[in-house]
Formats: structure tokens, sequence, C-alpha cells
């Protein structure tokens, strides 16, 4: 089958396989896009398993990412640290998570993880205002912003605690007939 | 260490401890040591982190790991597993004993566990394994004394069962593995400890009498898994045009990239229907029948003769493209043909109600497959939040239509602040309401306006097929096809016009601006069939004395009365006597010379076949003028222009997608009702497919801009999919109708010489079945029999529909208790 790569042995194919969306051919796409983000820091043989971290700016400037207002967040949630840098396998986690064949559910988990921007596990009223206005680029005027996000706070949160919870957010975001069409990226 | 001869499986541990104590005697060391290294594991995973070399005992590290694995399977499985922790610590220590022979698998492990810990810490899965690895290191305590004991017992039928259990678990653990929101390193530990658990155990389970072939039977289902994923990869790597798809989902959006998504899955079909009528129909035809020039049928008239090459004729699909396998009339009614005895006609006829049928089948499935995606419904209680956390489209990778999509966001989120603070006012409603019913009633206009011109332009062809076709030029020659076409071009762009008098909401705006585009579609396709049917009716009486319509009806006389002058000429070659049975050996006549009844099926066929290709050729022409030459003009002239030609009229043209897209449906409608007339349909279609594909995608991203409102293309799918059927529907009846109730025409094509075309299949199965077959065949198409079935049919569609509804009440109250 044209099986002559020397990047990774055939168990680590078979494996990242099993854990991931993607077929051997696009696994082997995405590490080469890895790669170009930086040649001189990421070996072609990862037999070994090399602990190459790349730099958040690196990520950010993937023509995918470049234009996305989130791109910070989705480099934060899916790296090791939580600071945006990521090492291959965290590389192959986001897009897979982002892919076409993930399942309603896991994106709904890591969405809710993206659109939580101070870790707390909880979509309080300052994330939600970070959101809309990373959305609209600061145009809407502060009263604008508070209205919108108090109209999410009332129709999403089910638990009455004044903010969103990953079971309010999963509640309210499954039913949505957009979500799996926009949350995708196609590599 | 004697476990290196452990590595085959508990199996072989059984027969060795039943040897003797010396090897138990030789166990004890490894476990005493693991003991001791479980003594220091026991006082919990933190301490474990603080261990952050890489040179802890080789038996440490790989016990927390197998500890941790274990966790990690146990969240998966909800049994209880008291039961189980048994089997467990032996599985443990038999697999240690094999784990000491890779070294580095494991040591690379190991730093996987410790990251992996780190990632453990944010998942909430933590709480739960911290009390599993306590039950576990309890179990642990009471194993390791009673371990010598339960290893050298007979594993029992219940246990056997239970271990089964197990490994059907950790079976379908690895399955789901990719739908686990852990991250990576996590994902890669639990597969390892989960695919060892499950290889260490297939042997055990082999136990006693079925032993080899249950190994077997693993090892199939292991080649078979592998080539599953092999053909998956293989699949995947087949999907043509996933870049340039790519490509103008990232500056487009999904709207108009699901066109291109639409048209490559149509370019799919067309291959298959392609690949049946090419394979099972030309091809034997070709190969095995008999050549040009043998039969009447398969030879140019004398009269055409002499312009059978040129290209203008050939162009016009008559002359030698007419007397080839591309056209019904050319093929032979014998029985079978060719050594192998290929049934031909049998096959032409399986072959076309096979398209039909597999066409209904894949458009059904996939409009139940989407519907499924759907979900929900329409919703209206999440309207902030879904704006919130839906409205970005992540696909976008291009900096311009990241602007529109920043704009059209903010744009909608104002509207409806809006909404929310204040209502509408009273004028406003009468006055959209007043613009719309307008909207409608122009619409109404340009419509009746198409087909009054359809009408009128059908009547002057008649009018000049009775003066006589050569004074005429091409215009006057190709009138109905060329209007037809300019229709189908400009009336789009006039709803679209009026439809800015609407103003609704973009999604809602393209459903009516579809709605009415079919409506025009389907007027034309009804004035064109009839002047069709006029058409053919016109020539036919100008070239033989008798005309289609008297055909349609059945009109046995006058078809006799052909027959009868073609014997009289047969008769005249015998000098002029007309005998009654001749005994006379057959005079050689060039076939060229033979006269030829009419044969309607080939004329329905070239009709269909010219036009596809003048509809192909008006798509060209469309992109190349309206798209690119419009683009050069406002690009180029601009500098020296009045007004600013990008922003004002005309600009760049955006992509038109419902025009396109009914484009193509109408365009497989025509496929579908041609392609049992003209076998080269398909064929024809497959090219035209993947050159609009390479055109329109070179065009879109070098001549279009993205829209300004930019929206998701999102249930529009089942829309298209809902006309398609319909559309299916539309062509497979008249098809339906002449196999069922025309008889073919009697002297071209396989089914010359029968009363009705389905005969064949009567014929095959008097030939070619045993006689009880036919007998069968006989009682089940009994009415009596046929009813009740329709019926039975009808019941359980009522019965699925009635428990459909039930299940989407029971939904829905669900819902309302969640809520």
């Amino acid at each position: 089958m044209g099986n002559k790569q020397t990047i990774f042995t055939q168990e680590q194919l078979d494996a990242y396989q099993d854990c991931t969306f993607f077929t051997r051919k696009e696994i082997l796409r995405l590490f080469h896009r890895y790669r170009d983000l930086a040649p001189q820091l990421v070996p072609l043989d990862y037999s070994d398993k090399p602990a190459v971290t790349l730099p958040y700016e690196l990520i950010g400037s993937m023509p995918e990412l470049k234009d996305n207002p989130f791109r910070q967040r989705i480099a934060e949630v899916f790296s090791e640290h939580g600071d945006g840098n990521m090492t291959l396998d965290d590389f192959l986690d986001m897009f897979s998570v982002l892919s076409e064949m993930a399942p309603r559910d896991l994106k709904a988990y890591y969405a809710f993880k993206i659109y939580d921007f101070n870790n707390d596990d909880y979509i309080c009223k300052s994330d939600l205002e970070k959101t809309v206005n990373k959305l609209t680029r600061n145009e809407l005027t502060p009263e604008e912003v508070s209205l919108v996000c108090e109209k999410v706070i009332y129709e999403a949160d089910a638990d009455n605690d004044g903010k969103l919870s990953l079971a309010d957010f999963q509640h309210m975001i499954i039913r949505a007939p957009d979500f799996l069409s926009t949350f995708h990226i196609r590599i | 260490d004697g476990s290196e001869d452990n590595g085959e499986g508990s199996a072989v541990e059984t027969e060795e401890t039943a040897k003797g104590t010396d090897k138990g005697r030789k166990r004890a060391t490894p476990r005493t040591r693991r003991a001791h290294a479980r003594g220091r594991d026991r006082h919990g995973d933190e301490e474990d982190e603080d261990d952050e070399d890489g040179t802890r005992r080789a038996g440490h590290r790989r016990h927390r790991n197998r500890r941790r694995g274990r966790a990690a399977g146990n969240e998966a499985s909800d049994s209880d597993m008291e039961p189980a922790k048994a089997r467990k610590n032996e599985a443990n220590q038999k697999s240690k004993e094999d784990d000491e022979e890779d070294e580095d698998e494991k040591g690379s492990k190991s730093g996987k566990g410790k990251n992996e810990k780190k990632g453990d810490k944010k998942s909430d899965k933590k709480g739960k394994k911290e009390k599993a690895n306590k039950k576990k290191k309890d179990k642990k305590k009471s194993g390791s004394g009673s371990d010598s004991e339960s290893e050298e017992e007979p594993i029992t039928e219940e246990e056997l069962a239970k271990l089964k259990e197990e490994v059907e678990e950790k079976k379908k653990l690895i399955a789901t593995l990719r739908n686990k929101p852990w991250k990576m390193k996590k994902k890669l530990s639990v597969l390892k400890e989960a695919q060892l658990f499950v290889e260490k155990f297939e042997g055990a389970l082999g136990k006693g009498k079925g032993k080899k072939f249950y190994a077997y039977k693993v090892m199939m289902t292991k080649k078979w898994m592998k080539f599953q994923r092999d053909f998956e990869n293989f699949k995947t790597a087949c999907i043509p045009w996933e870049m340039k798809i790519k490509e103008i989902e990232s500056h487009f959006g999904s709207s108009v990239a699901s066109y291109f998504i639409f048209l490559r899955w149509m370019y799919g079909i067309n291959m298959i229907l392609f690949g049946l009528t090419f394979g099972l129909v030309m091809v034997p035809e070709a190969l095995m029948g008999k050549p040009y020039g043998s039969l009447p049928r398969k030879t140019v008239p004398r009269a055409e003769e002499a312009t059978a090459m040129n290209f203008a004729t050939l162009w016009d699909f008559s002359g030698f493209a007419q007397y080839s396998v591309l056209f019904y009339g050319y093929y032979n009614n014998q029985r079978t043909i060719g050594w192998l005895k290929f049934r031909m006609p049998l096959s032409y006829f399986l072959v076309g109600v096979g398209s039909i049928g597999y066409s209904f089948m894949i458009v059904t499935r996939t409009m139940a497959k989407n519907a499924n995606d759907d979900g929900g419904g329409d919703d209206t209680s999440f309207n902030f939040s879904w704006k919130m956390f839906t409205s970005w489209d992540y696909l976008i990778g291009n900096p311009e239509t990241a602007d529109n999509k920043f704009a059209s966001i903010t744009t909608s989120f104002k509207e409806a602040i809006v909404e929310e603070q204040e209502s509408r006012k009273e004028e406003n409603i009468h006055l959209t309401r007043f613009l719309r019913v307008l909207a409608n009633f122009l619409a109404l206009c340009t419509l009746a306006g198409s087909g009054y011109l359809i009408f009128f332009v059908v009547r002057r062809s008649q009018q000049f097929a009775l003066e006589g076709l050569e004074n005429y030029g091409w215009w006057e020659r190709n009138e109905v096809n060329t209007v037809m076409s300019l229709l189908g071009m400009f009336c789009p762009t006039l709803f679209d016009v009026i439809s800015s008098l609407e103003n609704y909401h973009p999604r809602i705006a393209l459903r009516w601006q579809l709605g009415r585009i079919f409506a025009l579609f389907l007027g034309n396709l009804y004035t064109f069939i009839i002047a069709l049917v006029d058409e053919i009716n016109l020539k036919a009486r100008y070239l033989l004395p008798f005309t289609m319509f008297d055909m349609l009806l059945g009109n046995i006389e006058e078809l006799q009365i052909v027959k009868y002058n073609m014997t009289i000429w047969e008769a005249s070659l015998y000098n002029g006597t007309i005998p009654a049975n001749s005994t006379a050996p057959p005079i050689q006549v060039d076939p060229a010379d033979v006269p030829r009844g009419p044969c309607w099926e080939t004329m329905v066929g070239q009709e269909f076949v010219r036009l596809t290709v003048s509809d192909m050729m008006t798509t060209y022409i469309t992109i190349l003028i309206g798209d690119f030459l419009r683009a050069v003009f406002v690009r180029f002239f601009n500098y020296c222009w009045c007004w600013d030609l990008e922003y004002g009229f005309p600009s760049y043209s955006e992509f038109d997608i419902s025009g396109n897209v009914l484009g193509l449906i109408f365009n497989q409608g025509m496929i579908w009702m041609g392609s049992f007339y003209a076998p080269c349909l398909p064929a024809i279609n497959v090219f035209r497919l993947h050159t609009s594909m390479y055109l329109q995608c070179w065009a879109v991203m070098c001549c279009n801009v993205p829209q300004e409102r930019v929206f998701k293309a999102s249930r529009s799918n089942n829309f298209y999919m809902a006309m398609l059927l319909f559309i299916l529907f539309l062509s497979t009846l008249p098809a339906v109708y002449t196999i069922v109730s025309i008889p073919p025409s009697f002297d071209c094509g396989p089914f010359s010489g029968k009363t009705r075309m389905f005969e064949v299949i009567s014929e095959t199965l008097e030939h070619d079945f045993p006689s009880w077959f036919g007998k069968v065949f006989g009682y089940a198409s009994n009415p009596g029999l046929i009813l009740p079935f329709i019926l039975l049919m009808v019941l359980s569609i009522y019965y699925l529909n009635a428990t459909s509804k039930s299940y989407k009440e029971a939904n829905l109250e669900l819902k309302k208790k969640l809520q």
C-alpha cells in the first residue's frame, strides 16, 4: 500500500488512527503541516517520541486559524499546559475534535472549554461579554453587550445560578442546527 | 527471571504451575519485588508525581502505568468490578511478565503516564479515579497474599465468561476511544493498556475444546479489522477535489461550498450510472453484437451517407453517431449474442430499470441521513445563545470573508436587540405585506411570460419545419433550445431583483427563490415536452405517411401498411411478382438501401442528448461572459469610468447558489428521462460534470466575491434532496409509461418484434429458468396476491408513521421536563 514513510512506527500510526478521526494519509499530511510551521524545530523522525512543542505564535499564524477570533482560546484549550504551545499530539487532537467526523457531544465539551475564558468550569457573564466583543470586534455599545449577555443567561441557564455550567451549555448547544457545521475546521 | 516462558499467555502458565513449585518459587521473586513496589504506591497517586526522574525501578514504573490503565478502563465500564478485580490481578501479573521484555515502550509510556497525570487533574474524573485506585489497592493487598493459590487453580466457566465480558468491554473502549474528551497522551496510553489486555486474554479465552478454533477466529477478526481500516483509508483517498472545496469553503463560506459538495455527490451517482450503461449495455453490443453495416438498423441509409461523417452532422448526433451503440436503435433484438450467450435485450431492460431503482435508493438514503443530522427542528427558545455560540464559521480562512462575517454578525445582533427592545409598528406590517404581494404578482407575471414565449417559439419552429429547414440558418434551427436556455439564465436574475422588495431573512429569501425557479423550470420542461412531441410529429408527417401520435395510440393498421409496403419493395426485387409464401433464396441487398420504419426511441434519445449538450454550452458561455468578462470589464475599465464600477453597477458578481443547484437538478432529470433511449447520456453527463467542476471552481475563485450577508447553508440540503426526489419521480414516469404501454418500434432496438417492452422478462423466464420458476412467478404476479401485499405495505407505513409521531411526542415531553 505504499507505506514507505519513516516518520512514525506502524504502531504509532495505528494508535493515532484509533485515537483520532483521521486516516493514515491525513495523519501524515497533518504531521507535514505541523512541521512546516517550524522545520528546524520539528524532526523528521518521530519514532522515539521527541518532546517538541511549538509556540502559540506559530500555531496562531496558520491560515485555518489566523482569521478566527477564538484562535488563542482554541490553542490554550488543546495545549498541554494551557498556554497555547502545542505538541504534535495536541495538534492532532485539536484538528480531530474540530473535524467533520467528531460527534456533537465531543464538540460541545470542547466548545464549552473554549468559551470559558477564565477556566473556572462555568461560562459567567464576563466570559460572555468577552465572546460578544470578539465576535463583533467591539462594535456594540456596552448596554447592548450587557443586554445580549443577560438574554443568553436567561435562555440557557437551567439551574438558575447566573452562569452556564457544562450541562446547561450542552443542553443548549446540542439542539442548535448550525453547531456541527460551524464548529468545524477542514484541514 | 522465569517470565520469558510465560509470554504466550496463561494457558501455558497453568500447565507450568501444575508442573511444580519451582516455577512458583521463581515467580515469587518478582512478585515480592512488585509487592514492595505496590507498598510504596499505596501511599497515593500524588507522591508519584514527585519522582520526576526516569531512574525508578522498572517494576514500579510499569506497575503504576498498569494501575492507571485499569483505572481508565474502570471509568469506561459500569459493571461491578469486585469479582473482576481478582481476575485483573492475575492479568496484571501475567502481562507484567510480558512487559519486562519490551523496555523502551514502557519507558516511553512512563513519560506519557507522568503527563497524563497532569491531564487527569483537569478532568472531573479525578475523584472517581482515586476511589477506583483505592479499591484496587485494597484488592491488591489481599490479592498479593493469595496470588500463589489463585494462579494454580484452573479457570472455571464462570470466570471465563467474566473474562470474556471484560475483553469485550476493552474492545468497545478501543472502538470508541476517539470519542472520549481526553488529552491525546491519555488516550494513547489507555489504548495501549486495553490492547495489551485484549491480546493477553484472547489467548486465555481459547481454552479447552474450541481453543484452536477460537484463536483462528480471533486472528481472522484482527485481519478483518485491519482490512476494514485499510479500506476506509483507501476510500477517503479516493474522494476527489477535497482541497479545491476546502479552498472555496474558506473564501466563500459553507453555503457556496455546499453547492460544490452537491456537485461532487451527483458526479458519484453519474459515475455509477455510467458504469452500468457502459459496462452492461454498450460494451457487450460493441464487442459481441453484429458489426456496423451488417443489418439495416445498424447502417446509415443510402440517402444520408454523403453527409454522415460531417462534423455538423456528428455534432447534431445524426449520421454515424446515430447508427452506433450510443442510441437505442442500433441494438439488435437477438435473444443472446456472442459465445458468452449474453442476453442483450434483458440486459438493456434491467439496466434501465436498475438505474432508476438505484437512483431512488441513493436519494432516499441521503435524505434519511440528512434528516438524522438535523436534530431539533425550528426552535426559537435559544435565539441569542445560538447567535453567540454558533454564528462564527470556523471554516473561514480568508480576511475578506472574515470581515464580511464580522459585519454580518454585528448586524444580526443589532437586529435581534432591536426586536427585543421594541415591538413592531402597525404601518410596517401593512407596507411589508403589500410589497410581498406585489413581488409575488410580478413573479407570476414572469412565469406566465416565459411560458408564453416558449409556446410562441415552438409554434414558429413548427412553421419552419413545414417550410423546409434548409432555408433557415442556425438560429432558426436551434431556436427552441436556445430560448429555453436563455430563459433559464435570465429569469432567476429577475426573481432575485423582485425578491429585494420582500425584505426576508436571507435563508427564507433563498427558499422563495428556489421555489420560484423550480416553478419556472417545471413550466419550461412541460412546454418543452409538448413541443418535442409536436416536433417529432411534424418530422414524421413530413417524411413518412403516419404520425407519432398515431403510433402512441397504438394504431396498428398504419404500421401494417408500412410493413406491407416493405414486403412489396422486397418482392420487387424478385421482378414484380408478389409471392404468397416466398421460398426463393434471399437476394443480397446492401443494408443501406433497405427502407426503414420510424425509430421514435432514437429520435427521443437524440433530442435529450441535444438538449443536454446545448445546456452545457450555455452554462459555459454564461460563466465566461457573465462572470469572467464582467470581472475583466469592472477591473480594467474602472480607471476610466465616471462612477466606481466595483461598488456600484455592475460590480463583481456573487456566486448564484440557487440557480446553479437547480440547474444541476434539472440537468439530472434530463439524464434520468433520456438514458433509457440513449445509453450514452450518463457518459456525456459524467464528462459534463467533470469539466463543470473545474471550470466553476476556477470561475468562483477568479471572478466572484463573497456574499454580502454570509449565511449558513444548513438545512437547505434536504430541500435540494426533496426536489431531486421529485424530479426523479417525474422523470421516470415517461420511461415507465413507454415500457408498459407503448409498443416498441418494429425494426429497431433490442425490443423490436415484441408487443410490449416488458415481455422480455416473460421470455427470459420461459427460456432460461426451470419451469416451476415460471409457475411461481405467474402465481406471484396474480392480482389476488399483489393487492394484499400493497395493503400490507400501506398498513406498515401507517404503523411506522404512528410510532414515529409517538416518539416525537415523548421527546417533547422529556424536553419540557428538563426545563
